[in-house]
């Protein structure tokens, strides 16, 4: 008889899972006046997965037949992206409800694609990433057209749909590539073939270049970004919010258990195309960005050039570099979502608006957002001793510890480039004329505890670095020791 | 002439390679873009049924049903998305999907 496999390991994504479909039943049965209700739930079905993410040891355990595993590294990315889509859907409800889009499927599609996220992050087998990819993506497609009756809500989640798709293709023909030339979809056993033969198969260096790009994709890397900008604008502003952390996240997560994990014997292959797709999305990050007026398309290229920086950590190759990028992430996706919660509360007599120049003279009507938002526009930028500063410098000492000389130099010159935009944000709040137009609302509960939370956690990071950074150590050690 | 490995993985290559074109080089109907993503993927199953087959390991053919179920939910969605934009623009032409430069 065969044996019960365990499934203890994935005890927080059978509750995620379980906890969207109540939610789910409770929506329909209290209809459209339970939103509000439903969020909080979910926001703190979130959290709980999260203690029960947290709780678990750290050693590599596995279920479903070595599908999935549970590491250090799985431990600390899965927590951000759960305190990520938590804080999102805290700060999104009120927006939500002003802006008559207050249905309760957005909550539970948020967490339905934050499931998907922790399967992806969690996969050991090309087809539980395919499965996990795949859970992430459908949500998210529905959640950038999830104003429906809006033209370009529904031309983002059309153009996400499109482009999101062609990268699952591209992934899916890598993966059968590699599932033919190796003879086995388990990352440990790729591993074997791997290290078995003494020169790695051009099928297996096609595939895996074809895996690079659909996952390229979905972290919005250069050239495979174009969708980024259309879908930021576009989508509503909550959605975006959540766009840019926690899916974000996951796909870098993704992209280096992929890279570390089974590909880390073909480095030297892989290095040269993550080299590359630095350097253009640290470059296009930081002069795409110049000439917008949207702040969600600013947003857009700046989180392009995050990535370029991430990948410039990658380049490096080494447990510093992934140890780096894991203090970056942790760093951005507080950013992040603190300046989403001041885009959030950007409105006009109840109308949202999106323009920069709104930020004009913030600092006399509202100085303490104006102070949170100059905070995570320094932080961005990397000014010392904000807690940006301290993800640039890891990233960038990995490289130099890599030798990546040439690499650093262009990464610093191009947060040069965009400290400008991030700069110029901070002098519109601070020292233009208020204009006619001006923002004049009064922030929710919730959005205020996320903008204090992250307003802290960016200022004071100097002083308490300590859990994230010895977080990120032992996560990137455990990447490395699978 | 016995046909082997290598015949299915050229067809699926030419196929994969249309579908991509078909994304890309369209300029008139979204459908056309939908049908293109179907074709990918099929191209895909055939890859992986191939290697199945040669490998005799059915790990793959496996694989290929998952992508069959995935690519029916993913083509309901993206129908769904392609109706409430018809409603909303009054056409599915891709050069009128440009209220968002980019």
């Amino acid at each position: 008889m065969a044996e019960i496999p365990s499934i203890l390991p994935a005890t927080p994504e059978i509750f995620l899972a379980c906890s969207a479909l109540a939610l789910l039943l409770l929506g329909v049965f209290k209809g459209d006046c339970a939103t509000r209700l439903v969020s909080h739930l979910a926001a703190a079905a979130l959290l709980v997965a999260a203690i029960l993410v947290l709780s678990h040891s750290g050693a590599r355990v596995f279920a479903f037949n070595g599908m999935f595993v549970v590491d250090g590294f799985g431990v600390f990315m899965k927590t951000l992206v759960l305190i990520g889509a938590a804080a999102v859907v805290m700060v999104g409800q009120g927006y939500a409800a002003q802006q008559r889009m207050n249905r309760f499927e957005l909550p539970v599609l948020i967490v339905l694609s934050t499931v998907g996220m922790m399967m992806m992050i969690s996969a050991n087998d090309l087809m539980a990433l395919y499965m996990g990819l795949e859970t992430q993506s459908l949500a998210l497609y529905v959640l950038a057209a999830f104003r429906r009756d809006t033209q370009t809500s529904t031309e983002a989640g059309l153009k996400y749909f499109v482009l999101g798709a062609l990268s699952s293709g591209l992934l899916l023909f890598g993966a059968s590539l590699i599932y033919g030339f190796t003879g086995t979809t388990n990352f440990d056993r790729i591993v074997a073939v791997l290290a078995s033969a003494p020169k790695a198969e051009i099928g297996i260096v096609v595939g895996m270049v074809f895996m690079i790009a659909g996952l390229a994709f979905k972290v919005a890397a250069v050239p495979f970004h174009m969708w980024a900008p259309d879908v930021y604008e576009g989508s509503p502003t909550p959605v975006t919010a959540f766009f840019a952390a926690a899916p974000k996240v996951a796909a870098v997560a993704l992209l280096l258990r992929v890279l570390i994990d089974p590909f880390g014997g073909l480095t030297d292959q892989w290095r040269q195309i993550i080299t590359f797709m630095a350097v253009v999305s640290m470059v296009l990050g930081a002069v795409g960005a110049i000439q917008q007026t949207n702040i969600k398309r600013l947003l857009a290229y700046g989180s392009i050039g995050h990535v370029g920086y991430i990948f410039l950590g990658l380049a490096a190759g080494s447990e510093q570099g992934v140890r780096g990028i894991l203090i970056y992430l942790a760093v951005y996706l507080v950013m992040t979502v603190g300046t989403f919660a001041v885009v959030l509360s950007m409105r006009h007599q109840g109308r949202p608006v999106e323009n920069i120049a709104h930020f004009a003279g913030l600092s006399r009507t509202h100085p303490m957002m104006a102070l949170v938002m100059a905070l995570f526009m320094f932080s961005m930028a990397g000014i010392p001793p904000l807690a940006g500063f301290f993800g640039k410098f890891y990233v960038f000492l990995a490289a130099i510890e890599g030798h990546l000389y040439g690499l650093a130099v262009i990464g610093v010159l191009t947060s040069v480039i965009a400290a400008f935009y991030y700069l110029r944000i901070v002098k519109l709040m601070y020292f233009d004329e208020t204009p006619v137009e001006s923002i004049d609302q009064q922030n929710d509960g919730a959005v205020t505890v996320v903008l204090v939370g992250c307003g802290v956690f960016t200022a004071l990071f100097f002083f308490f670095p300590v859990p994230i950074m010895s977080g990120a150590a032992s996560a990137a050690a455990s990447l490395f020791a699978g | 002439m016995e046909i082997g490995l290598g015949h299915y993985l050229t067809v699926a290559a030419i196929l994969f390679t249309i579908g991509v074109f078909g994304i890309f080089l369209n300029r008139k109907n979204v459908i056309t873009i939908l049908m293109s993503i179907e074709l990918m993927l099929l191209a895909v199953n055939i890859n992986l049924v191939a290697f199945s087959a040669y490998l005799h390991d059915l790990v793959g053919q496996v694989f290929a049903m998952f992508i069959l179920t995935v690519a029916a939910a993913e083509s309901a969605i993206g129908l769904a998305i392609l109706v409430v934009y018809f409603r909303n623009r009054g056409s599915i032409a891709v050069e009128d999907i440009n209220m968002m430069k980019g």
